[in-house]
Formats: C-alpha cells, sequence, structure tokens
C-alpha cells in the first residue's frame, strides 16, 4: 500500500492501445503510482468533516497557480508613475479588473484564494490537533506540513506587496523594518531584503519573482514530499488508531478503503460545496467587508503618507499579535527584535508537537478533560489574538479595558499551551482507544 | 502661500487623526436605476473631472450606462478625442501640484476606498458632499464637517446654497442655492451612485454570473453528492 510497493507491470490485452499502454508503462511507473497512491492506498474509513481540507488546500493551490498564471500575462512589477500620476504595478491590477476580458474573476478568484488558503490551512492543521495526526511515525508529515505553512506566509505576504496600494507598501515597510533591529546585521540586512533605503521598485521586482517562481516552486517540492511521507505512512483517522495493526487475508487493513474511489467521489462533494461558499465570497462579496481587501489598498501606493492604522491581512494577525506583545528590550536589544523572535517562534514552535505530546492516546475522543479545557482555550486566544491583531493596540475592550495586557497574556498562554505539553499530557485521564475504528 | 500649501499636505493627515467614530448618511442605491447613473454621470463630468481624473475608466464604458456612444461624445467627453480613451483629467497632474501643494486624487477607485467599519464608501461620499460649510479660516473659505480642514473647496455650493455651522455646531442652511435641499440630495445620491459604478464598472455582471455559477453548483452538488452515496453504499 505504500508509494514504494512494486506492482506488476501492465500487460498488452494485444490492441494498438493496450500495447502503447504496456510500452509506456515499462519505461515509467504509471501503474505503480496510480496504483499506489490512489486506486490501492488504502485510507481508514472513518474519515469525518475535518478530512476534507487536505484536499480542499491542494484544489486551492491549483486555483493559485492557474489564476496567478494568468494575472502575471498583464500584471507589471513597476513603481514608477504613469501619465496620469499613479504607480504602473497599481494601474495595471485596475487593467486587469477593468479591461482584460473575465479578468475581474481570475484577479478575485486568486485574492479570495489567498483568503481560503490560509481558511483550509488553518482547519487542516486544528484537524491534526484534534486526532493527534502529527504523533508518531507522522512526524514527517507533520513537519513537512509545518515547512508548507511557513511558506505559505512567505508566499501570501510577498504576494500582497504586488497591487502596490497604500496596505501593500505599508505592509511591507513595516515588516521588512522589523529585521532592521536584529543587532549587528539588522540594518543592512534589511537594506539587503528591500534593495533599497525604503520599499520601492527593487522591492516589488524581488518580491515579484519570489512570489511567481521562488516560493511557489519550494511550495509544490514540499507537498510533493507532504504527501509522498503521509503515503509512506498511512493516514491517520478521527479514532487515532492504527489501521495497520488488523489485516486481512491480503493483507490490506480491514478498516481501509481504497482513496478511489472512495474518497475521491467523497471530496468531489466537499469541493463542490467549498465551491459554493468561495463562489458566494468571489462573485457578491470579493472584499470579504475590507478583510480579504482591505480598503485602504484601493489607494495607490503613496511613500510620503503613512495611513492611521496599518493592520495586516487577518491571516497574519494571530502572529503579528504575537509580535506586538514583546514590549520589553531583553538584554539591551530593541523590543522590535523580541517581537520578530516571538512570531517566528510561533511558527516554529509546531513543528515540535510531535515530541511535546506525552500522551499515551491520539485522539480527542479518547484523551481527558485537561486536554479538552486546553485546547478550547487554545482555539479561543488564537481567534483573540487574531481579532486584537485587526485593532490598533489603543484598542480597548467595550471601550474601558485595554487589549495590550491581555493580548500579552493571550501571547504567553499561546506559548505556554505548547510548552508545558509535555506534563500535563501525561497527567489526564484517558479513555482506553478501541482496536478498530468507529464509523 | 506657504501656509496655504502646508495647510493642503497636512489635511489628510489631520482628518485621519481626527477619525473616530463618524456618523454616515446612508446613500441611496441607485445601482439599477439607468436615469440617475446617467445623472450622475453628467455631474461627475461637469464638476469633478475639471481637477480628479477617472483614468480607468474609459469613456466607452459609459455606454454601459444605456447611453449610445454618439450621446456620449456630446455630452460628456471633453478630455478626449476618441471614446476608447480614458476620462484623463483636463490639468496634468505636475501642473495641479503647484497649484493645491497636492494633485487632486483619481476618482475611479474613491467609492471603494472610502469604505470603512463606519460604513460604506458610498456612504462617506453622500455625506461628505453634503457636510461643507462656509469657514473664512480656510484659504478656500471652506471646511467640510466629515473631513476636517479638508483642501477641497464645495465645487457644487451654487447647487446646495451656503451652509454654516450654528451654535451648536450643526449644519445649516443659510443661503438657499439654485436646488432645494431635497433636489440636492437627489443630484449627490446620484452622483455617488455614479462613483459607486465607476469603482467597478463590471460589479452588475458580477452577481448575474454569480446566480448562474450558484446555480450549476446546485445541480453538482446533487449528482456529487449521489455518486457518492452509490459508490460508499456497501461501506459499514
Amino acid at each position: 500500500m505504500a508509494s514504494n510497493t512494486n506492482f506488476e507491470k501492465y500487460k498488452s490485452d494485444g490492441t494498438l492501445q493496450g500495447n502503447l499502454l504496456e510500452w509506456f508503462d515499462a519505461r515509467f511507473p504509471a501503474t505503480s503510482m496510480w496504483r499506489g497512491h490512489l486506486s490501492e492506498y488504502y485510507a481508514p474509513k472513518n474519515f469525518n468533516f475535518w478530512y476534507f481540507f487536505g484536499s480542499l488546500a491542494m484544489l486551492v493551490l491549483v486555483i493559485q497557480i492557474l489564476t496567478g498564471i494568468f494575472l502575471v500575462m498583464h500584471y507589471k512589477p513597476d513603481a514608477s508613475l504613469n501619465a496620469n500620476g499613479i504607480p504602473v504595478a497599481f494601474a495595471s491590477v485596475e487593467y486587469i479588473m477593468r479591461d482584460v476580458p473575465w479578468g475581474w474573476l481570475i484577479r478575485y478568484m486568486h485574492s479570495t484564494g489567498a483568503s481560503a488558503f490560509f481558511v483550509v490551512v488553518y482547519l487542516h492543521m486544528f484537524r491534526g490537533m484534534l486526532y493527534g495526526s502529527y504523533r508518531q511515525p507522522r512526524e514527517l508529515v507533520w513537519i513537512f506540513g509545518t515547512l508548507i505553512f511557513l511558506c505559505l506566509m512567505a508566499e501570501a505576504f510577498m504576494g500582497y506587496l504586488l497591487p502596490w496600494g497604500q496596505m501593500s507598501f505599508w505592509g511591507a515597510q513595516v515588516i521588512v523594518n522589523l529585521f532592521s533591529a536584529i543587532p549587528l546585521i539588522g540594518e543592512p540586512l534589511s537594506i539587503w531584503i528591500r534593495g533599497d533605503f525604503v520599499v520601492g521598485d527593487a522591492t516589488l521586482n524581488r518580491f515579484f519573482a519570489f512570489h511567481v517562481i521562488a516560493v511557489p516552486l519550494v511550495l509544490l517540492g514540499l507537498v510533493a514530499a507532504h504527501i509522498l511521507a503521509l503515503h509512506e505512512v498511512g493516514s491517520n483517522n478521527p479514532d487515532g488508531v492504527e489501521i495497520k495493526k488488523r489485516k486481512d487475508v491480503h493483507g490490506n487493513p480491514l478498516d481501509g478503503i481504497p482513496f478511489h474511489p472512495y474518497y475521491s467521489v467523497k471530496d468531489i462533494v466537499g469541493v463542490v460545496v467549498f465551491l459554493m461558499v468561495f463562489s458566494i465570497i468571489v462573485f457578491f462579496a470579493p472584499e470579504g467587508g475590507g478583510y480579504f481587501l482591505e480598503y485602504n489598498n484601493f489607494l495607490p501606493a503613496d511613500p510620503l503618507k503613512t495611513p492611521a492604522h496599518i493592520a495586516p491581512v487577518w491571516y497574519f494577525t494571530p502572529y503579528y499579535s504575537l509580535l506586538r506583545a514583546m514590549v520589553w528590550p531583553l538584554f539591551g536589544i530593541d523590543a522590535k527584535f523580541w517581537g520578530v523572535v516571538a512570531m517566528g517562534a510561533g511558527v516554529v514552535i509546531l513543528a515540535f508537537l510531535p515530541w511535546l505530546d506525552r500522551s499515551p492516546v491520539k485522539s480527542i475522543r479518547y484523551r481527558g478533560p485537561i486536554f479538552k479545557t486546553l485546547l478550547t482555550l487554545f482555539v479561543i486566544s488564537f481567534f483573540l489574538l487574531g481579532f486584537l491583531g485587526t485593532q490598533p493596540p489603543s484598542y480597548a475592550f467595550f471601550g474601558v479595558i485595554p487589549s495590550a495586557p491581555v493580548a500579552q497574556v493571550l501571547s504567553a498562554y499561546y506559548f505556554l499551551y505548547f510548552l508545558t505539553m509535555p506534563w500535563w499530557s501525561r497527567i489526564d485521564k484517558y479513555k482506553p482507544e478501541p482496536d478498530r475504528v468507529t464509523m | 502661500m506657504k501656509k496655504l500649501l502646508t495647510a493642503l499636505l497636512f489635511a489628510p493627515a489631520v482628518a485621519l487623526a481626527a477619525g473616530a467614530a463618524v456618523h454616515l448618511d446612508k446613500a441611496p442605491d441607485v445601482q439599477n436605476d439607468k436615469a440617475a447613473l446617467q445623472s450622475g454621470a453628467r455631474t461627475f463630468v461637469n464638476y469633478c473631472l475639471n481637477c480628479h481624473g477617472a483614468s480607468f475608466v474609459r469613456y466607452n464604458r459609459l455606454t454601459e450606462l444605456g447611453l449610445t456612444e454618439h450621446q456620449v461624445k456630446e455630452n460628456l467627453m471633453f478630455t478626449a478625442d476618441k471614446i476608447g480613451e480614458t476620462m484623463r483629467v483636463a490639468a496634468r497632474p505636475e501642473e495641479q501640484k503647484v497649484w493645491f501643494g497636492a494633485a487632486p486624487p483619481d476618482l475611479s477607485l474613491v467609492a471603494r476606498a472610502r469604505a470603512s467599519a463606519d460604513g460604506s464608501g458610498a456612504d462617506w461620499l453622500y455625506t461628505y458632499l453634503r457636510s461643507f460649510y462656509v469657514d473664512e479660516k480656510r484659504p478656500t473659505g471652506w471646511n467640510n464637517t466629515l473631513f476636517a480642514n479638508v483642501g477641497m473647496p464645495h465645487v457644487l455650493w451654487q447647487l446646495q446654497g451656503q451652509q454654516v455651522l450654528n451654535k451648536e455646531h450643526k449644519l445649516e442652511l443659510a443661503v438657499p442655492g439654485a436646488l432645494s435641499p431635497a433636489e440636492y440630495d437627489k443630484v449627490v445620491g446620484d452622483l455617488v451612485g455614479f462613483m459607486v459604478w465607476l469603482a467597478e464598472p463590471d460589479a452588475g455582471f458580477r452577481k448575474r454570473v454569480g446566480f448562474g455559477v450558484l446555480a450549476f453548483l446546485v445541480v453538482l452538488f446533487g449528482f456529487a453528492y449521489a455518486m457518492k452515496k452509490q459508490f460508499w453504499k456497501d461501506i459499514k
């Protein structure tokens, strides 16, 4: 069932078509890939709602690449001003929106796709936390996944500069400036990243190169590694029990069913439902209430006019809150530097989850009250951090409770949840796992 | 002169700094009213386009408001020779920078850029264009309750008349204009409606396509779900 199993080569039935297939299969692992990854890749039969988001992430990746190719045909990464005094890059996006046939659809699909990508990836990651999908033997699957998440953040950040609106410009300015807080090398490093003393044409062009070539290549490689590693060890399931432990006379898992056709037809249902939600946003609310396309980004970038409030797009805001929570210049180094460290650590710590979790069972179904309580609090605090990241630091709940200390407490909880996990995951109560999966 | 330039330059910054929660009047929705959009286009071309461009919009798009190319050329096209050209401002941005201190912004997207948590961009524009008052302290003689110390003078004052701030800091019509308040609100409503259209001329078409796409997906869901049920009927 794993990808490296040697399946029998295709034998021709004597027809021309059969002969061609035999010739092809003798020179390329077509049959073995089809069977190893699809028609004889055995997946647990009890996948639930949460298991749609992996294939949906693949779908969104394809949407982003296809729409991206068409956008590049008309987009111009050029910060110089046109005859009307408007940056060429900004004007080229509006050209796509107005003068390119169906350009508005391609662009809205790409901008909505960016947000959709993070929605499905966050839900996909949360599924892993619910059912312990990161646990042995799937540590590498999880690590490849966190690298994908990291790449996705880089991809989204650099892509956001390209429309060259006010938020594009100032968002990039703020984030690149953060690197200047690193001791000794900070200042030259931030200039090296920008290619200029401020975000400018050089920055726009290199971000464009990274956004359309470098990062997507790495991303595709990591996705391939993520899936190959998954198919090597087999999928986890909502019960968190290994289906490979119980096999039939042919050596196939009793609780497993071939991915194709069972999960291919099931995922098509998920795809259609996803496309409905996606279409409602693309066709009826492409701005997503200012969360998917920020209103300020309909103004061309103006290096002389700083917006009163610079907020990142919603999918970065939980991590932006971690960054802002660090206000202490520890060891004589600028607080900004520790903010960057906190934000980076917030992502990197996810990769250690397989070793932080010491629970004897994988799935939430058999885990105790400590896990359930702390995970619920984690979700609430993650949402709150995300909300606060969209607000200025001066924001106060109900106009009276200052949000800055709240964000600091929530940030501390974010890290403590992971760092104390080796302890609380061991002392929690557990229910016995079943031998077989339950439907 | 220097003072005037400084004031104009920092006007937006001051306005942003003062930007607490503001009350915006609800703009009427005229997107399905071709006559209103045409009237808005007329006001836009006659009053706005002298200083502001709409440089992403081609004149021939105005035919989508129910006008013929001939009508557009005769009545609305003052800053271009060919119908396929964009609605550029008559003045050049460099010149305007010298005249006003800052070039008046392009208005193609203003209805989208002015949206906020307080209300839609249309609401903002509708309120803004009805909130000018006489202020002798300002270089232009005009100020605005929504956009404090705004650089733009009240271009529509002959239509609205002159408002002043009364003792309660409320707007009050001191000198009536050519239009009654209700007529003026209608003119501004139409103008704002046109600017909403201008910000995304394909918005109406986009929604119509959306209904078609969703209808298709609903049917596809039926087939996809039936197929899944069929394949899975033996899995227990």
